[in-house]
């Protein structure tokens, strides 16, 4: 079976438009999350991490394109040519394009946009970023709810395991939007401040926006420096309900075990978790729960969420091109807004940037649905 | 070595109409809309589960789809069945709902009951927790269904081991316009899971 690696990557972000711009950002403790008071967003103040939209009109000037895309468009363009440009990829009818997204252009809908309502077909989607970049292939799009981002990944590298493709390029992103804001809003989810993952006092989650891209490949000649192999994954459900996690963890619990096992490594060499974390009471708790089950609980662990917010689709991917980050520079990154242990199993949450020798890291997410996600990754180089 | 994987059983509920491996099971006169057609298929199917009538439309379809194919396959609550779903507009018909709730900013009111059921994969979870099926489960979307890719993926799921069969399908419900696709693809059965295999069943007009 022919192994398949993370190679180059882009982030777009509040916290800047490379990923060397981001983990600059984060090692420096720099939070994107700011209070946004903006009716035409929503009609009462809230906590996010938004894309400044002068600098991403600005940055997709450069591309040269003469028509107008939506505003997930825009980002997910600018990702995916940094990707592009960094890895010299020639397109080939063995290159696929995977696209990571919840919602889409669903902003669309709005009686006040100016795009047409059938943009809002992920499958449109899909068709904007395959014609701009002139991929051969239709673009696969996996939308299951916030394991997305990560889930993109193991699909990828099935895809290229089953020989349908020899690379794979994935492009993730979703934007704040009323539609997103009201519904989490109408579930009381939405933290009142700075979102604190695991934390005592954390009150609900931030929602964010980004764009993430990587290129997934079978060949080793040509990988990015930060390049990680992807030794394992799984993706187990729940059964258990539509929009609340399991109390006993048991699909991530699964997930994680479906990944160790194909990776044939023991719990014990994985130096660090990239957990979930959104900071609402029950998820955290849950991902505790299954960490524990799996006796992780010593392994430091942290969320991005206290970053970034949750930026949905692009949350599991976004999150696992840090972590590659954070093993190729031998640094653990503080979990941002993490305060006194708020779980009520211990977990070895990571308080301040710590240098230390890293190889292989683990990536979960969790989502409505009853979804999760785990995902292996060791370092290359 | 490949292992040579065949498709078990498959259902088809479309133009008011619910065909399993073919055969007619039962049709509704094609003025019926959606709502009466699939209260019809939950009696059909003999149905106890209040959950069903919370459902928004694209998952009540998903359901039965699936209540079709796993009743006639008769699995084990300790049977590792994965669930792969695909279609073409998402979680729409709902998302339509949820932005008709807060265009209006005189009368706002969006709902959880509603706001939950604008993720396509809330689907899955409806299945997973009838069947109690703690397994790997992913959706897609495509411009119309995909042989090709069901077909690769769910045979990777079945070579690399993490799943012993596969629930697969498209599921699709944009407007009053629907469709579903559901089958299962396992080591046993009469027919070969192959692309143009399922490109037949798919089209099979009932």
């Amino acid at each position: 079976m022919s192994q398949t690696y993370l190679s180059y990557n882009n982030i777009i972000s509040s916290l800047g438009f490379t990923t060397a711009q981001n983990i600059e950002n984060i090692s420096l403790g720099n939070s994107g999350i700011e209070k946004i008071d903006d009716k035409k967003v929503l009609q009462t103040p809230f906590y996010s991490s938004l894309i400044k939209t002068d600098q991403l009109d600005a940055a997709f000037q450069k591309l040269g394109s003469s028509i107008d895309f939506t505003r997930l468009e825009k980002m997910m363009f600018l990702s995916l040519n940094d990707v592009l440009e960094q890895s010299n990829l020639e397109i080939t009818a063995k290159t696929g394009l995977i696209i990571s997204t919840t919602k889409g252009n669903v902003d669309v809908l709005d009686t006040h946009s100016q795009f047409p309502k059938k943009r809002a077909y992920l499958a449109e989607l899909g068709k904007q970023i395959q014609q701009f970049f002139e991929f051969k292939n239709e673009a696969i799009v996996v939308s299951n709810a916030c394991v997305s981002g990560i889930l993109a990944v193991s699909v990828a590298k099935r895809m290229i395991e089953s020989g349908v493709y020899d690379n794979v390029l994935i492009a993730s992103g979703d934007i704040v939007s009323e539609f997103i804001l009201s519904g989490f809003q109408s579930f009381q989810a939405i933290s009142d401040a700075p979102c604190r993952p695991f934390s005592k006092n954390r009150t609900g989650i931030n929602i964010g926006e980004a764009a993430a891209s990587v290129l997934v490949t079978s060949k080793k000649e040509n990988l990015s420096p930060d390049a990680v192999e992807i030794l394992g994954d799984g993706s187990c459900n729940d059964a258990n309900h539509i929009s609340g996690p399991s109390r006993t963890g048991e699909g991530l619990y699964r997930s994680i075990q479906s990944a160790l096992k194909e990776a044939t490594i023991e719990t014990s060499t994985i130096d660090y978790i990239s957990a979930h974390g959104t900071a609402t009471n029950y998820n955290d708790e849950m991902e505790a729960i299954a960490i524990n089950r799996m006796e992780l609980s010593d392994v430091p662990v942290n969320s991005l969420k206290g970053y970034y917010g949750h930026t949905l689709g692009a949350s599991g991917l976004l999150e696992a091109i840090v972590g590659m980050q954070s093993v190729f520079n031998n640094t653990l990154y503080a979990s941002y807004g993490f305060d006194e242990l708020g779980v009520s199993q211990s977990i070895n949450v990571i308080k301040e940037n710590i240098k230390k020798p890293l190889q292989t890291f683990l990536k979960t997410a969790s989502g409505f649905g009853g979804c999760n996600t785990a995902v292996i990754f060791k370092k290359v180089h | 070595m490949k292992i040579e994987n065949y498709i078990s059983n498959y259902c088809h509920i479309r133009n008011n109409t619910v065909s399993v491996n073919g055969e007619l099971i039962f049709k509704e006169d094609s003025n019926s809309e959606f709502a009466d057609f699939s209260k019809k298929g939950y009696k059909q199917l003999n149905l106890s589960y209040s959950k069903f009538f919370k459902m928004d439309n694209l998952s009540k379809l998903a359901f039965l789809g699936a209540e079709y194919v796993l009743n006639a396959t008769k699995i084990d609550a300790d049977d590792n069945v994965a669930i792969v779903l695909t279609n073409r507009a998402s979680s729409l018909d709902t998302d339509r709902k949820h932005q008709g709730s807060i265009q209006d900013k005189e009368s706002y009111y969006p709902s959880p009951a509603v706001f939950v059921y604008t993720l396509p994969n809330i689907t899955i979870g409806e299945i997973s927790i009838k069947h109690q099926l703690k397994s790997e489960n992913a959706f897609f979307i495509f411009d119309a269904f995909n042989a090709d890719f069901l077909h690769a993926y769910a045979s990777s799921l079945l070579e690399k081991e993490k799943a012993e069969s596969v629930l697969c399908g498209w599921v699709d419900y944009d407007g009053e316009a629907y469709d579903c696709f559901m089958y299962m693809v396992s080591q046993k059965g009469q027919r070969k899971h192959t692309t143009n295999e399922l490109k037949n069943l798919y089209k099979n007009k009932d």
